[in-house]
């Protein structure tokens, strides 16, 4: 992968730039992403049914699939890899329909998933799962902002820095994994 | 009559966990910077690339290899000859306690789904063995693969092209979830459960002597998952498996159990000797 192939872009995306990206393209990420994994995402779908107030705004959110080490002192994140994108499958559509474009996590989604990533014109990019301790030194910042009491599946706002990641599905619903 | 005291091995298994979770199998590294030299796929160069680049930076800065440490799964072999002074089983789970320290904290109960928030209890299997040593051996099992493991109960009709065909089937319905490349743990025989402890132990002892006939199996299966083009991540390529290991034993004549542990690239394991 030469680096004159890869692409910069900053969180949040335009609908242009969503657009213009294609499967198989790697991307390089910077910008503010949301962790959520199974729990929260429960949480999520809940509170939209009930038409209660999420504690993240979803429209043009990226929404990373992680649950990362906890941080010991003087380090801003532990290790923090993607997880299997395919236990979000069941909420990730709901998410969408409220505004979520990038989807970041590790391995295939349901052909239902696709779908509503091409329906909404979002991104689903796939990071290295097994690199955590790679992706610990991409997070300059990292706060944890809602349902702590769920420990490592907490949902924490990270500012991600230069993430190189493979454009998976992209918003015309083509997807490049096996 | 040779005598331990559980406790005694508490802090040394709590070091080598500790050790095992920030610095990825040696032999599994090495498989994984020849299928970074070796994959013609540019996509799974630069994934294979980003892993190993990953590893060295977790063994040179003590940084979890992954955030998933996995549940702890741990194979006891105990000496018939070793007297142990002390609750063996609480020493056990105390070392994984300990060895999990910063490490995040992965074990929940199945229905309340409240997490332990110890990382145990450890996933225990004990072999009463000749002699008066204890073998303590350590395999962190995280659950993007071991979602990915399947047990297969075939008849004996389907022979050694269903053990394979099996073995093929499970990485091809994982595709690109267990974080492949992966290594592939096949148990054969027993019954259901024994074929399942097989795959597991299989990853683990890889140093077992093994039968010719198993040596075969091994590197079929090995080609025949590579066949399927899943590539590391499942970003298409020629390496979807770093390794294959067969463990087989004695099964019914109306049976033919195979179970298959897929394991993740991340190969965090050890063995030690008390």
């Amino acid at each position: 992968m030469s680096s004159q192939t890869i692409r910069n872009f900053t969180l949040p995306l335009s609908e242009q730039e969503i657009v213009s990206l294609k499967c198989g393209d790697v991307v390089r990420i910077s910008g503010t992403v949301y962790t959520a994994r199974d729990a929260a995402h429960k949480r999520f779908v809940q509170a939209l049914e009930k038409g209660e107030p999420l504690p993240i705004a979803l429209q043009n959110a990226a929404i990373y699939y992680c649950g990362p080490t906890p941080t010991v002192q003087g380090e801003i994140i532990g290790s923090c890899g993607p997880t299997t994108s395919s236990r979000m499958d069941d909420y990730a559509p709901k998410l969408l329909e409220s505004g979520v474009k990038v989807m970041i996590g590790k391995g295939k989604r349901s052909p239902a998933v696709n779908e509503a990533i091409k329906k909404h014109r979002a991104i689903y990019l796939a990071a290295i799962g097994g690199a955590g301790a790679l992706y610990k030194h991409k997070v300059t910042s990292c706060e944890c902002i809602a349902y702590e009491d769920l420990g490592c599946e907490a949902v924490h706002k990270l500012y991600i820095k230069d993430v190189e990641l493979l454009v998976a599905t992209d918003s015309h619903g083509e997807s490049c994994l096996k | 009559m040779r005598t331990l005291q559980a406790a005694d091995i508490i802090i040394p298994l709590s070091e080598k966990i500790k050790y095992a979770l920030t610095h990825v199998d040696e032999h599994a590294l090495a498989l994984l910077k020849n299928a970074e030299a070796k994959e013609r796929a540019p996509l799974c160069k630069w994934a294979l690339g980003q892993i190993v680049e990953n590893d060295e930076l977790a063994a040179a800065e003590n940084a979890y290899a992954c955030q998933d440490c996995g549940q702890a799964v741990l194979f006891v072999s105990v000496g018939q000859d070793l007297h142990i002074e002390g609750n063996l089983t609480d020493a056990l789970n105390e070392a994984v306690r300990l060895g999990y320290g910063t490490a995040r904290k992965s074990v929940a109960d199945p229905l309340t789904r409240r997490n332990t928030h110890t990382n145990t209890p450890a996933v225990l299997h004990y072999d009463v063995v000749a002699g008066d040593s204890l073998t303590v051996g350590y395999l962190a099992k995280g659950a993007g693969s071991e979602n990915m493991s399947r047990v297969y109960m075939l008849t004996p009709s389907k022979g050694i092209d269903g053990i394979v065909n099996s073995a093929v089937e499970c990485v091809r319905l994982a595709g690109s979830s267990p974080c492949p490349p992966v290594l592939l743990g096949i148990g054969i025989g027993g019954t259901m459960d024994v074929c399942a402890r097989l795959s597991k132990k299989a990853l683990l002892f890889t140093d077992a002597p093994k039968r010719d006939d198993e040596r075969a199996l091994e590197e079929r299966i090995l080609r025949e998952v590579n066949a399927t083009g899943i590539g590391a991540q499942g970003f298409g390529g020629e390496i979807t498996a770093l390794a294959t290991y067969v463990m087989t034993a004695p099964t019914h004549i109306g049976m033919l159990p195979v179970a298959v542990t897929v394991q993740c690239h991340s190969d965090r394991k050890f063995i030690a000797n008390f």
